[in-house]
């Protein structure tokens, strides 16, 4: 059995952040990913992040990554790619499938004193005709196609869902060289951020609001060659007679996100159904430490939120798990985090961060009202 | 239409130097060193990587990050293989995989 002091599970930027502060303070870090490289979604992540400038506003996620990924590294993170966090047991115990330097592949158990929980989310698929055909495709697959792996998913694209994610992934996609050939949005108005709406429709890429996807068209050796799209009525129906035909090879869905909170399920951490924050998330305190003692859930995984929550999520829980293993003293803790907490309510401002603020807060009230009853 | 994207507004314009060879269905392709199998795949025009169990409908990526397993191949002779996030090696044979694929020419 492996002891470990501190075990992060996802290296993306809450993960990457959590990482770094407790290593700055000299905890002994393990770091866990799945993939060939730390960074998680940040790499694909080619747009300028909003935020104040200490949020680095103006940076591009792919930018942020690099230095992050270069932090931990300087700061001597231990980090294991291509391992695979398959469990989680009481008292803290891991069950990882390991690769060895070989490309062998090993199951470890590790016992840790600090768990972070960083696993992020998964894309929400949605079901309609043909939406199983190869070309019908989440939104974030046909970002990393084109951003990360520079190959085209097709030439011509109808996106679904007009949220920050359906709009930025468009324009990447024109960036790339497709054809958008318009967005679907089945709300009366635009999901997202203005800003970023305006830039695709200076393109020319035309919105359809209040329209639905209804069936993707193609046959079994090509995949996607068509779309058809109908208005829907103010119960969300489909109007008969309204149905518009595109000429696509790709169709791509960009419906929300849904934290993978599995692990934190798998330890008796105790959820909470909060649909503003993607549906079923592990709850936690204030200093991001879910209801088992010495588990943190950061970024996505307790909460769909942007990048720039995530990295101050992470931030949070590697303060915290440093004070708890008497690497920092306690009032400098307390002040690194309210800083902390300062700027991550600053990123849940305006008619869409409000939300999430108002969601969050009521995501730890509930943890403090069942700790009341354990106590 | 080239599929490669050579040149970008933000990422800069990008030269493969480094290509590989591997065989699809018994057909030679290039492919560049290092890169997802998928990628290279939908770079050669491909994009069906496998028939379901019951209904032989086809699939191809779906979320692309390895977590949905719609692009699963026959890599190597070893089936279920994440076609998005295994990269390729000069050499590698690939197949089309027909249901759940029992290994080496046990499948379908």
């Amino acid at each position: 059995m492996n002891k470990r002091e501190m075990v992060i599970i996802g290296g993306g930027p809450a993960g990457l952040t959590a990482a770094i502060e407790a290593a700055k303070r000299n905890v002994d870090v393990l770091l866990i990913d799945e993939s060939i490289k730390p960074g998680g979604q940040l790499f694909k992540q080619i747009h300028k992040f909003f935020g104040s400038s200490a949020h680095r506003s103006g940076t591009r996620g792919i930018d942020i990554g690099k230095d992050l990924v270069a932090e931990a590294d300087q700061l001597g993170v231990d980090l294991w790619l291509n391992s695979v966090v398959s469990g989680l047991f009481k008292e803290k115990n891991i069950a990882v499938e390991r690769q060895l330097e070989d490309g062998s592949k090993k199951m470890e158990k590790i016992e840790a004193e600090k768990i972070v929980i960083a696993t992020g989310a998964s894309e929400n698929a949605i079901n309609f005709e043909g939406w199983t055909l190869p070309g019908v495709m989440g939104a974030g697959a046909a970002q990393t196609m084109i951003n990360v792996h520079r190959v085209l998913p097709g030439e011509k694209v109808l996106m679904i869902g007009s949220g920050n994610v359906g709009l930025i992934v468009s324009y990447q996609l024109l960036q790339s060289g497709a054809d958008v050939v318009g967005l679907v949005e089945a709300a009366p108005s635009i999901g997202g951020y203005g800003v970023h709406a305006a830039k695709i429709e200076r393109a020319g890429v035309p919105i359809f609001t209040r329209h639905t996807i209804v069936e993707a068209k193609g046959d079994e050796k090509t995949g996607v060659k068509s779309a058809v799209i109908a208005e829907v009525d103010k119960n969300w129906e489909i109007i008969t007679g309204t149905e518009k035909e595109f000429e696509v090879d790709v169709i791509t869905i960009a419906a929300g996100l849904k934290p993978l909170g599995e692990l934190a399920n798998m330890h008796g951490c105790q959820k909470s159904y909060i649909p503003e924050l993607g549906g079923w998330v592990p709850i936690h305190n204030e200093n991001m430490e879910s209801t088992c003692e010495g588990i943190y859930v950061v970024g996505d995984v307790t909460g769909v939120e942007e990048a720039n929550t995530a990295l101050e999520e992470g931030r949070l829980a590697g303060i915290d798990a440093a004070l708890k293993l008497n690497y920092i003293d306690e009032s400098e803790a307390n002040n690194i985090k309210d800083e902390i907490r300062k700027r991550v309510n600053g990123l849940r401002l305006g008619p869409f961060g409000e939300k999430r603020l108002k969601a969050k807060e009521r995501l730890i009230e509930d943890y403090q009202n069942l700790s009341n009853i354990v106590k | 239409m080239n599929k490669r994207i050579e040149s970008h507004p933000i990422l800069g314009d990008k030269k493969i130097n480094n290509m590989v060879e591997i065989t699809v269905d018994g057909q030679k392709i290039k492919a560049e060193k290092g890169e997802m199998i998928a990628a290279a795949l939908h770079a050669n025009g491909i994009r069906i990587n496998r028939y379901t169990v019951k209904r032989k409908e086809p699939r191809g990526i779906f979320c692309g990050i390895g977590q949905c397993t719609d692009c699963a191949m026959i890599v190597d002779g070893k089936p279920n293989v994440r076609t998005c996030v295994t990269p390729v090696k000069e050499g590698m044979v690939i197949e089309t995989q027909h249901g759940v694929g029992k290994g080496e020419k046990e499948h379908e």
